[in-house]
């Protein structure tokens, strides 16, 4: 499940659809408008209901909302980690990492080495 | 929950179901009981597949789409109209990704890919089913701008603006208007005199009674937003009595006992304490340095009903409906012993060189010497791989070419060396580097890895540089003068304003807009435009384009007189919030503040300031705020969709890819092509009138003109009278 940015990422991850760059078709992508609008309740329901994990590409330093958008994101990050010990997930099955308007090949090889990351655990 | 649903998945001509079986997708949702309509169709956003859906809402009186074709960016807008149209609020449709984020990443995958659609489309449905209607938000706006820099930007923002019959506030800093155009001296590319664009631009201004200049101001305070900032602002007193006629204040600044650096002039020649900046600066009233003189009481007497030490600044308050911020740039300033400045001497800038050269009509002289030869050194403070200002400065290559070609010009017998890394006199600027090839001026390239050095050596200044146009050879260039040829660099005081009108700034600390090509002079601001040289560096041209480009945002929002805001804001769950702060801490835009509701204190959203960014969502500790359009029904129900195991039975290579009673073989391309082109031979005719006269299926007609169209065979003609379709025609340049 990933969580993607309606003016930066999720138009990285068209990208890689048009270069017709693939990757797993497991991945489900919600667009939000800014990447520390992602609610940890969020992150656990989908945790909770059948995602093996959850990959937030943030906005990072190009947010055009907040010049602290990396630091928001990150505390959701860990807020949503300190719930998922809470109920026993893997804190692992969080990733974040800031993808531009015109990362595909970063987008496709973040969900290979996420999905190595994932297959490999054991909560 | 919406009951009568409409569910559209495209074929986009095969870049979806080639891969996915979207005729199977539209069969197993159509099985479902709150879905009315399902269909599979060939172009979705054709204007006949538009029409048919506009036709399907009204018909079937849907409660809301669901469109499945591309990614949102490309048609969200298209769709919105669409529903628009039929009389359905634009926000109970959803746009779901199975062409960017489904066929074409999967096309390794086929049967994968269909199952993710199903996924997709789940999400979308489940999506629509929460969704609310909303109403775009309706704000009102003054009719006024705010204009904050009278430079040329600023300058003629203010003309535009008060032409078009708003009330202009124009406030600068300085006491006198023109920024650094004004100091220039003759400007490229028209060989005017930059004091003489101000002074034609001042006269302009004068003649609109609706524009208001405040000179000696700064803005202290900004609240309210989009339609109605309220501005604070402080005016400083000028300490001299406008009643007094001209030759008297003149006689008394020619008496004035104190002289000091004159910053206008770069500190190259000493001014008086009563001044202005240069003899023919405007507002035509010259400033007093109050505290300066109050060591001189004797002189101060005998001139108080010309002076006036007393006076106070004031403050003042302003309405505007708009903000336009043209507050320019810095020179850079090269920091001690960069490249010998302040610690050689005969090392200049060259904003310091222009105002030589100004104080100097016939013969260049420094330091009590004519000089005769001069180096030029581009690129410094700009271009610093290591440094803070990675950025080049546009404007300064055909700067200083520009002034070596004046320098022949006005002092004849002078060599110029330009010592440069690349030359960037772009566009028709390149006319002026091929001008000073021809009259002499000697370049020379460095990289920055070997910067020059330079060193004296007896009366004279000798250049060390790699020369990468002679293999790297050592060169030793003598020189009288050297001229560090300086970037531009963000007002030390932009932050200040970056602070009060919330603007971003980027990393190289210019004023950010929302985007550099498709909104250049928008911020994330509403109501706050940007433009000149403080978004970065630009020519003066460049900054008057962009600052008419702003202004023209400006005159359409303030003739509407109100702003159409998106709905999709923060909004508070009343019962929930208990006023902890927290989600004003985060919001960047100010837009939630403590309100008391039934006497309680709560926060309050500003419509108007909110971006609907949600970063303020996860931070509540009572989950007591959400997104329009992102709540966490709609969330939490697209990601069960994602997660719903539907049943698909595998096939060979995805869908059968075109509805059955229109499937398209490759054989059938020439046949088809030349029967619609038949009955196009005589004029222009819509794809009903196409599909009628040929007999062919109009799904068929669709998928072909479209492709006829896409590779130029035809071309499309105005609209039928109904604005239903369009007219198609044979394109003749095709033959």
């Amino acid at each position: 499940m990933v969580f993607s940015t309606d003016k930066i990422s999720d138009p990285g991850i068209d990208q890689a659809g048009l270069r017709k760059i693939h990757y797993s078709p497991s991945v489900y992508v919600i667009s939000l408008p800014c990447s520390s609008g992602v609610k940890p309740k969020w992150i656990m329901h989908a945790l909770e209901n059948g995602f093996d994990g959850v990959f937030i590409a943030a906005d990072g330093h190009e947010c055009s909302f907040s010049s602290r958008c990396a630091e928001y994101t990150n505390k959701i990050v860990e807020v949503s980690q300190q719930l998922m010990k809470a109920k026993n997930i893997n804190p692992k099955r969080i990733r974040m990492a800031a993808l531009c308007s015109v990362c595909a090949e970063p987008f496709a090889n973040h969900m290979e080495n996420f999905g190595k990351i994932l297959a490999n655990l054991e909560d | 929950m919406k009951e009568r649903i409409g569910v559209y998945i495209c074929h986009c001509g095969g870049n979806i179901s080639d891969y996915v079986d979207v005729e199977e997708l539209s069969k197993m949702f159509y099985k479902e009981d709150n879905i009315v309509v399902s269909k599979n169709v060939m172009f979705v956003c054709a204007d006949s597949s538009q029409k048919a859906m506009i036709a399907d809402i009204q018909e079937y009186k849907l409660d809301a789409i669901v469109v499945c074709s591309c990614s949102p960016k490309l048609h969200l807008h298209t769709f919105r109209n669409v529903a628009a149209c039929a009389g359905l609020n634009p926000f109970n449709y959803v746009q779901v990704n199975i062409r960017e984020q489904c066929s074409w990443p999967h096309s390794d995958h086929p049967h994968e890919a269909t199952v993710k659609a199903a996924g997709l489309i789940r999400a979308g449905i489940n999506r629509v089913s929460h969704s609310e209607s909303l109403e775009n938000i309706e704000i009102e706006v003054k009719k006024s701008a705010l204009i904050i820099g009278a430079g040329v930007a600023g300058m003629k923002a203010a003309i535009e603006l008060a032409r078009s019959g708003n009330e202009v506030f124009l406030v600068e800093k300085d006491y006198f208007v023109g920024g650094h155009i004004a100091q220039k001296g003759q400007l490229f590319m028209s060989d005017q005199e930059g004091k003489d664009v101000i002074t034609s631009l001042y006269h302009e201004i004068k003649k609109y009674p609706n524009i208001t200049l405040f000179t000696g101001s700064t803005i202290e305070k900004v609240s309210g937003s989009l339609g109605s900032f309220h501005i604070e602002l402080k005016v400083k007193p000028r300490y001299i009595n406008p009643r007094v006629d001209k030759q008297t204040v003149k006689s008394v600044m020619d008496e004035c006992p104190i002289e000091i650096d004159d910053p206008f002039n770069l500190g190259l020649v000493k001014r008086k304490v009563i001044y202005k900046n240069y003899p023919e600066a405007l507002p035509d009233l010259p400033v007093v340095d109050a505290e300066a003189l109050k060591v001189f009481p004797d002189f101060v007497a005998k001139y108080k009903s010309v002076l006036n030490l007393t006076e106070e600044e004031q403050i003042i308050s302003l309405m505007a409906g708009s903000v336009l911020v043209t507050t320019g740039y810095d020179d850079y300033l090269p920091k001690e012993g960069e490249f010998g400045y302040k610690t050689l001497e005969n090392v200049i800038t060259l904003p310091e060189l222009n105002r030589l050269m100004e104080l100097n009509p016939n013969k260049l002289v420094y330091g009590g010497k004519e000089i005769k030869s001069i180096a030029f050194i581009y690129c410094v403070g700009s271009r610093q791989s290591k440094g803070e200002n990675r950025f080049c400065s546009r404007q300064c290559c055909t700067s200083a070419i520009y002034t070596s070609l004046q320098l022949k010009k006005k002092y004849k017998d002078i060599q110029a060396y330009h010592i440069y890394r690349d030359i960037r006199t772009y566009g028709k600027q390149e006319v002026l580097y091929e001008q000073s090839s021809k009259q002499g001026d000697l370049y020379f390239k460095y990289e920055e890895k070997e910067m020059p050095v330079i060193e004296r050596e007896g009366k004279s200044l000798i250049v060390k540089i790699k020369d990468y146009l002679t293999a790297r050879k050592q060169l030793e260039i003598e020189t009288d003068m050297v001229v560090l040829v300086t970037g531009m660099m963000p007002r030390k005081d932009a932050l200040q304003i970056s602070e009060l009108f919330k603007i971003p700034v980027g990393s190289d600390r210019f004023f950010n807009e929302i985007h550099p090509k498709l909104k250049p002079v928008e911020t994330v601001i509403k109501g706050v435009y940007i433009a000149g040289a403080c978004q970065g560096p630009k020519n003066i041209t460049e900054s008057v384009q962009s600052s008419l480009a702003a202004t023209s945002k400006i005159i359409a929002l303030l003739k509407k007189g109100s702003f159409s805001a998106d709905p999709i804001i923060a909004r508070i769950d009343m019962d929930a919030c208990s006023w902890c702060d927290k989600c004003a801490e985060v919001c960047d835009y100010s837009a939630l503040k403590m309100i008391e509701m039934n006497g309680k204190m709560v926060a309050g959203v500003n419509k108007a300031m909110c971006a609907g960014c949600g970063i303020c969502a996860p931070v509540c500790p009572e989950n007591a705020i959400e997104i329009a359009q992102y709540t966490d029904k709609e969330i939490e129900a697209m990601i069960d969709g994602f997660l719903a195991k539907l049943e698909i039975n595998e096939k060979e290579g995805g869908s059968d890819s075109t509805p059955k009673e229109s499937a398209i073989r490759m054989e059938e391309y020439p046949q088809v092509w030349k029967e619609i082109l038949a009955v196009m031979k005589d004029g222009k005719y819509t794809i009903p009138q196409i599909a009628e006269n040929s007999k062919l299926n109009s799904e068929l007609v669709t998928y072909h003109l479209m492709t006829m169209n896409k590779y130029g065979i035809v071309v499309p003609d105005g609209m039928d009278d109904k604005e239903m379709y369009y007219y198609y025609k044979e394109n003749e340049d095709s033959h």
